[in-house]
């Protein structure tokens, strides 16, 4: 199955999903540190969830992520707004939005090519 | 016969097809093309996707921006790393700071660590290179950066931004750290939102059955941040430092950039259009928020103090001793102090300290003390919270905390 949305940061890469249903508060959910959003494992991987919450600040965190070298592979979101839009193009993490997350499971094999994306 | 195919040819165009692509003149592109470097087109790179995200139809300058993401202690290694990044940029209006983690004169009181104090300073360096004015105060429309009536500005800092737009009648939308440092480089901002007069309109009529006094300003503010997504309308009496309260606890609790109040906002004559929602608010529902605590610490400032607020306290304190064993302090701007130094005095001399270019919420404070009075309902929100320390705090109006420290 192919989806198209829009791309935010353009990119293309493959791998594992990590979905979150609910909004993330973006400076407190993640662990920028450790490479984790509410506990799991995100280094590596192809981070999916509705949009972004909380303090501005948080793009910083995201930010983070790729200081500390623990960078998802891209992001894929419902609806980007300024934290996640401005923290992914500060760290260039691949990003794309306008898609019906719903389509997509936890732990499925995606590729992303800029703003499209196949359900393997 | 042609008008009606011209309309309906209109409509084939439009439907379905998404517009994404804001207007960009022939300088823009440029910049976004990479011809000025890859830090300015990054930096534009952010003003057209956000603008895009949130339909604008191109940039528009701005005079002046207020930066958030200074204080070591929420933007961490990381923002330090991505400022040191951006060398060689400048901003290109009147850009200011919001509070950082200490005043240097208080590094004890504060409890500041090595770590810390040399971070911070390397963050304050690393904004001073761009160009950026390091005032590190939450209320730069006092004296270090006045925005006049219908100007576009690009404002981070949720109480500036509110008491921009209603008290002002400035225009900014409420900016993150990242997109306000964009537009204060490019020195425009994407034309969305506050910036367009059909987004300035009232969304809510808020109705209280009482006429609220002292701390009734910011328990309201808390109160309507939680009940209100928009713009809500108010017909209540206060000034502007009453206001001021009410603004920042309701940008706190809640995502509120802007509320008109009746002979006040500048333009709330042309705020009510249509039939809007109403909200009611009763005495009793503010009365439940007030509680009582003895305190160790009573911070005045959040935000900063204005300079008629410092004679208050100045007035009420002369020539009284501060209570033992609970801590006076009042947080003002840099800008605030220097030109009230006669003030000051008489609070110091009172046994109360008066800090600059920090705060109550991102210094140490809220680590330190366990039990704080304010004027604040917005530190109230975010000191009682486990990341600030989770202290018990009680919001009291002015005079009631200035006779608790009463000897």
């Amino acid at each position: 199955m192919i989806l198209k949305g829009r791309s935010i940061v353009e990119g293309s890469t493959e791998g594992e999903v990590v979905k979150f249903d609910k909004p993330l508060v973006i400076l407190s959910d993640i662990d920028e540190k450790k490479g984790e959003i509410l506990g799991r494992d995100i280094k590596g991987k192809i981070v999916v969830f509705p949009w972004g919450a909380g303090s501005t600040v948080g793009s910083y965190t995201i930010y983070g992520l790729k200081y500390y070298g623990n960078s998802p592979k891209a992001f894929i979101l419902k609806k980007a707004e300024t934290i996640v839009a401005a923290g992914a193009i500060i760290a260039n993490i691949p990003t794309v939005d306008k898609i019906d997350i719903s389509k997509i499971r936890d732990g499925a094999h995606v590729i992303i090519r800029n703003n499209e994306i196949e359900i393997k | 016969m042609s008008t009606i195919w011209q309309c309906y040819s209109q409509d084939l165009e439009y439907s379905g097809i998404e517009v994404t692509n804001m207007y960009l003149t022939k300088e823009e592109e440029r910049i976004l093309d990479g011809e000025y470097g890859e830090n300015y087109a990054k930096m534009m790179n952010i003003l057209v996707k956000i603008g895009e995200i949130y339909g604008a139809d191109k940039l528009i300058p701005i005079t002046s921006a207020q930066l958030s993401g200074v204080s070591y202690n929420t933007i961490g290694d990381a923002g330090l790393h991505f400022l040191n990044s951006l060398k060689n940029v400048k901003v290109a209006v009147k850009t200011t700071l919001n509070p950082l983690a200490f005043d240097e004169r208080y590094l004890d009181a504060l409890q500041v660590d090595a770590t810390l104090f040399k971070k911070q300073m390397e963050i304050i360096k690393a904004y001073k290179n761009m160009g950026v004015k390091t005032t590190a105060t939450c209320t730069p429309y006092y004296y270090d950066n006045i925005p006049k009536f219908g100007e576009h500005i690009a404002w981070a800092e949720s109480s500036a931004v509110i008491y921009a737009n209603s008290i002002i009648g400035a225009r900014t939308n409420r900016e993150g750290a990242v997109t306000a440092l964009a537009s204060a480089i490019i020195g425009k901002t994407p034309n969305y939102g506050l910036h367009l007069d059909e987004e300035r309109k009232a969304t809510h009529i808020v109705e209280l059955d009482f006429q609220p006094e002292g701390e009734d300003f910011p328990l309201i503010g808390l109160h309507i941040g939680k009940k209100v997504q928009g713009i809500p309308y108010l017909k209540i009496k206060g000034d502007n430092d009453d206001f001021k309260l009410m603004g920042a606890a309701m940008a706190a609790s809640g995502s509120i950039a802007m509320y008109h109040v009746e002979n006040l906002t500048p333009e709330y004559k042309n705020a009510i259009q249509g039939n809007l929602e109403r909200i009611e608010i009763e005495k009793n529902e503010i009365e439940k928020m007030k509680k009582s605590v003895d305190v160790e610490l009573v911070a005045i400032g959040c935000p900063h103090v204005s300079p008629s607020e410092l004679r208050k306290i100045a007035e009420f304190v002369k020539g009284k001793k501060k209570k033992r064993g609970v801590e006076f302090w009042v947080f003002a701007a840099r800008s605030v102090w220097e030109n009230h130094k006669e003030l000051i005095k008489i609070i110091e001399n009172f046994g109360g300290k008066v800090m600059v270019d920090t705060c109550v919420v991102v210094s140490n404070a809220g680590k330190i003390f366990h039990k704080i009075g304010t004027t604040s309902g917005k530190a109230a929100f975010y000191l009682s919270k486990d990341k600030f320390g989770g202290a018990e705090v009680v919001v009291k109006d002015l005079y009631t905390l200035l006779r608790s420290v009463i000897e």
